[in-house]
């Protein structure tokens, strides 16, 4: 809604922290920047394409874009990163090594914790990696220190000559607030500087480096200790003291007005002389951070008696309710585990009211394969991914046996194939995997099951863009971040070359149903590697050509319920009735309409419909038309 | 209303694609304009997948905590009725509420795997009651379509809330239309009557009777 590019150096906007991340980054001179898409980290690289004299591009995984960064940083320009918590288990192979080796111009890697889990597969606290790689970690509460401390990282990775990690939250990431905005500044450019035994990494290199590396971790912990990101927000009660940093550091204050905070604006080298200072001048510390207890292992482990797990919870977000009942659990009151402020109120949603789910939408091309994989469960393993189609795994399809991450589907499918027995024996396995996850991590995989003969049956699901973050571009869509052609994989190429035979590589329009139903039928009982490629796009982008409307004819409709199992979210039940069979047999009926407003004309309904009630909703309109 | 000195907490809530978010930025920049410091969180991900939507605006002299603490809405803006009720436990004892009285059925329940409330704001009435919170509602959509398009109903919501904040109506208005005009001149004057109208339904004490989703 900011025309952002345009705020005025020295005005207040209200911005999200991945929006105040972008600006600083694009104030802080920045000439390359990478990311692949990950909630919650996705809109900084977004918005970061929207300014000027940047390149900022869609890397195809985070390790490849890790690596573009590095490379420009040690070409001399200041380069930067950004993932969500996973991406970094991707890029580590990067980090860890370059991380000894260092950085020329500065880099500074943006990593975003999904802390609650609102949109991903685990809770991964990004602070381990500044222990495990000696680097130091920013950790900035608001949109407004997201700003400063980013340019903070930017300064340090050039003192110390080593990536910066600034370790965000979906708290940060995703809170708009006011921030105060600057200039962009012109950091010279470095240019490369020519020196093999630093940047090639041959054993005895880096055995070199080790020594410095030493020294480096020494002067960040002095730098630590001296840093203004860190502050003492002063408190007359005494009896207790917090460390803590990110939003959990804010919600603290509020909780606990009258508590003195050491508040901790880099979390990795930690400051532990102004921690010692600190905890004398309080009866007790705990320590408040999200998620894992690190800064209270290494505060017991320097012989600090601090509290931490013991008090708050080890998952999930250290909210100011969270907090006022864990303190209230440590003073013995009473009340504490009644959790809400105000007697007689019941927080959080009532457990009464139905779950409302996310859905795939109305006319989404994912839709038909689930229905189809549905229909065929008992004869097939189902291996998934990581995307909207993870959605498959729930109600009504079920289809969906494994997902664990970014293009597991086609190895973990290897696996389950290669070690299926008993009742699994004679069940064929299918790789479900989206065009954007495939690119990402899923070629490898691929490659290993053709080389290693394996069967299985590889579903691709191309929707030409990453749907689940918002819809960003890739090597699959033909267009770059701004809009711009950009060249185009040929999946049935590439996977020819890797040795998929042709005839077992088939492209099928998902909409027709009957079609993708007898390929994928065939295709798991053929001993080899198959790929099956469906080819509409996401209904959310541009490229999705919606067709008139369908409706059901209420009185041809049976009540038969076929069509409320392809999960289409336009397909509703306008009765329920409970019908007596010859043989004396009840059977519930649930007779369906079509919301008109939603339906897409996708047509993938019309053949679940055995007594062909679903029709265009104006006559005149051909139920089968052309698509694009 | 006037400015208060405290923290003004602000809970709206709805489905994926209503228009949610647009609203509490709106109110955020409002906020903002009237000299509060202002924070704006929700947790989208999958919601934008047809889910549960919240938004969490807080204003006043000085925001910490991006979100609401458990049971300290002051005011409670709800899109569908059944989320309306859902969220009714976060709002403070003497609280506000402003409810759509749409009823929007997820696919898990129309595949017969839960039951949708037969009278959502009848319980959240009931709920809401004994701690003195008080509920209006109004049909924003049947409001919205009346004025020509399904899409005002974000805008008629604004208006419905727009005399139970801290905040001024006309302020609210006028940047709304401001930011229509900036961005869809076409429909500025459309935005402002679709204020005025959600303004004017929730003054009458009379509910709607509940409107069904199509």
């Amino acid at each position: 809604m900011n025309a952002l590019t345009e705020i005025q150096a020295g005005s207040r906007a209200l911005l999200s922290g991945n929006e105040a991340v972008a600006r600083a980054v694009w104030e802080a001179g920045v000439k390359v920047a990478s990311a692949y898409p990950g909630t919650p980290s996705t809109e900084i690289l977004e918005t970061l394409a929207r300014y000027p004299d940047l390149d900022a591009q869609w890397g195809v995984n985070e390790k490849v874009s890790l690596e573009v960064a590095i490379g420009a940083s040690l070409a001399g320009a200041r380069s930067f990163c950004a993932m969500k918590h996973v991406g970094m288990n991707v890029a580590a192979d990067a980090l860890m090594s370059q991380a000894l080796a260092g950085v020329n111009a500065g880099l500074v890697i943006a990593i975003a914790d999904d802390v609650g889990l609102s949109s991903s597969q685990n809770e991964q606290d990004s602070r381990y990696w500044g222990r495990f790689a000696h680097l130091p970690i920013l950790e900035p509460a608001d949109a407004q220190e997201a700003y400063t401390f980013t340019l903070a990282a930017y300064a340090l990775s050039e003192q110390f000559s080593c990536p910066v990690i600034l370790r965000m939250t979906t708290r940060v990431c995703h809170v708009k607030a006011v921030v105060e905005v600057g200039e962009r500044l012109t950091p010279d450019h470095k240019g490369f500087i020519r020196d093999a035994r630093r940047w090639v990494m041959l054993p005895s290199n880096a055995k070199a480096m080790l020594p410095r590396q030493d020294a480096r971790d020494a002067a960040l912990s002095a730098e630590s200790d001296a840093t203004p990101l860190t502050t003492v927000l002063d408190g007359a009660d005494r009896a207790l003291g917090l460390i803590a940093s990110g939003p959990a550091a804010l919600s603290a204050r509020e909780a606990l007005p009258d508590v003195p905070i050491l508040k901790l604006g880099q979390t990795w080298p930690l400051p532990m002389e102004r921690i010692r200072a600190f905890a004398s001048g309080v009866d007790r510390v705990l320590v408040v951070e999200e998620t894992e207890p690190l800064v209270e292992h290494d505060l017991k482990a320097a012989g600090l008696d601090v509290m931490g797990k013991d008090v708050l919870p080890r998952h999930g977000e250290l909210s100011v309710s969270v907090l006022r009942s864990a303190i209230a659990r440590l003073n013995g009151e009473a009340a504490a585990d009644a959790g809400p402020a105000s007697p007689g109120v019941i927080s959080g949603p009532d457990p009464d009211v139905f779950p409302r789910p996310p859905t795939m939408c109305p006319g989404c091309p994912h839709l038909s394969p689930f229905y189809c994989l549905s229909k065929l469960r008992r004869a097939v393993l189902i291996a998934g991914d990581i995307g909207c189609y993870t959605l498959g795994a729930g109600h009504p399809w079920q289809a969906m046996d494994t997902c664990t991450c970014m293009g597991a589907s086609i190895t973990m499918a290897h696996g389950l194939a290669a070690a299926k027995a008993g009742e699994d024996e004679k069940k064929g396995v299918v790789a479900v995997i989206g065009d954007s996850t495939f690119l990402h991590m899923g070629m490898q995989g691929l490659l290993n099951l053709v080389y290693n003969r394996a069967n299985v049956t590889v579903m691709l699901l191309d929707n030409r863009t990453v749907a689940m973050t918002g819809g960003q571009e890739h090597p699959g869509t033909g267009f770059g971040i701004h809009g711009e052609d950009a060249p185009r994989v040929d999946y049935v190429a590439l996977v020819q070359a890797m040795g998929v035979k042709p005839e077992r590589v088939h492209t099928v329009d998902p909409y027709a149903l009957p079609d993708l139903f007898k390929v994928i039928r065939t295709e798991v009982q053929v001993p080899e590697v198959s790929v099956i490629i469906t080819n509409q796009p996401c209904v959310l982008t541009d490229r999705h050509v919606p067709h008139p409307a369908l409706k059901v004819v209420e009185e041809d409709c049976t009540g038969c319920g076929g069509c409320i199992t392809i999960g289409c979210p336009a397909i509703e039940v306008s009765r329920r009735e409970t019908a007596t069979t010859n043989s004396g047999k009840t059977r519930e009926l649930a007779f369906a309409r079509i919301d008109s407003a939603f339906c897409t004309g996708c047509n993938a309904c019309v053949e679940t419909c055995a007594p062909n009630a679903i029709v265009p909703l104006n006559p005149a309109d051909h139920p089968r038309l052309e698509r694009v | 209303m006037t400015t208060t000195d405290r923290v003004t907490n602000v809970l709206l809530c709805g489905i994926g694609g209503q228009g949610v978010l647009t609203a509490a930025e709106l109110l955020a920049r409002a906020a903002i304009a009237a000299g509060h410091d202002a924070k704006k969180t929700e947790v989208a991900g999958m919601a934008q997948r047809g889910g549960v939507v919240t938004s969490h605006l807080r204003f006043g002299p000085r925001v910490l905590a991006p979100a609401i603490p458990d049971g300290e809405a002051d005011v409670l803006i709800g899109f569908e009725a059944a989320e309306s009720l859902r969220w009714v436990g976060q709002v403070r004892p003497g609280g506000q509420i402003v409810a759509n009285a749409l009823r929007v059925k997820p696919p898990v329940v129309h595949q017969g795997l839960f039951q949708y409330p037969d009278d959502p704001i009848g319980a959240l009435r009931a709920k809401a009651a004994p701690n003195g919170v008080s509920v209006r509602t109004l049909d924003a959509r049947a409001i919205a379509n009346e004025l020509g398009t399904v899409r005002l109903i974000n805008t008629v919501m604004l208006g419905a809330v727009s005399d139970l904040l801290p905040l001024s109506a006309e302020a609210l208005r006028s940047l709304v239309v401001d930011v229509f005009r900036a961005r869809k001149p076409a429909l500025a004057d459309l935005n402002g009557q679709a204020f005025d109208a959600g303004r004017a339904a929730v003054s009458d004490a009379a509910d709607p009777a509940p409107a069904e989703a199509v």
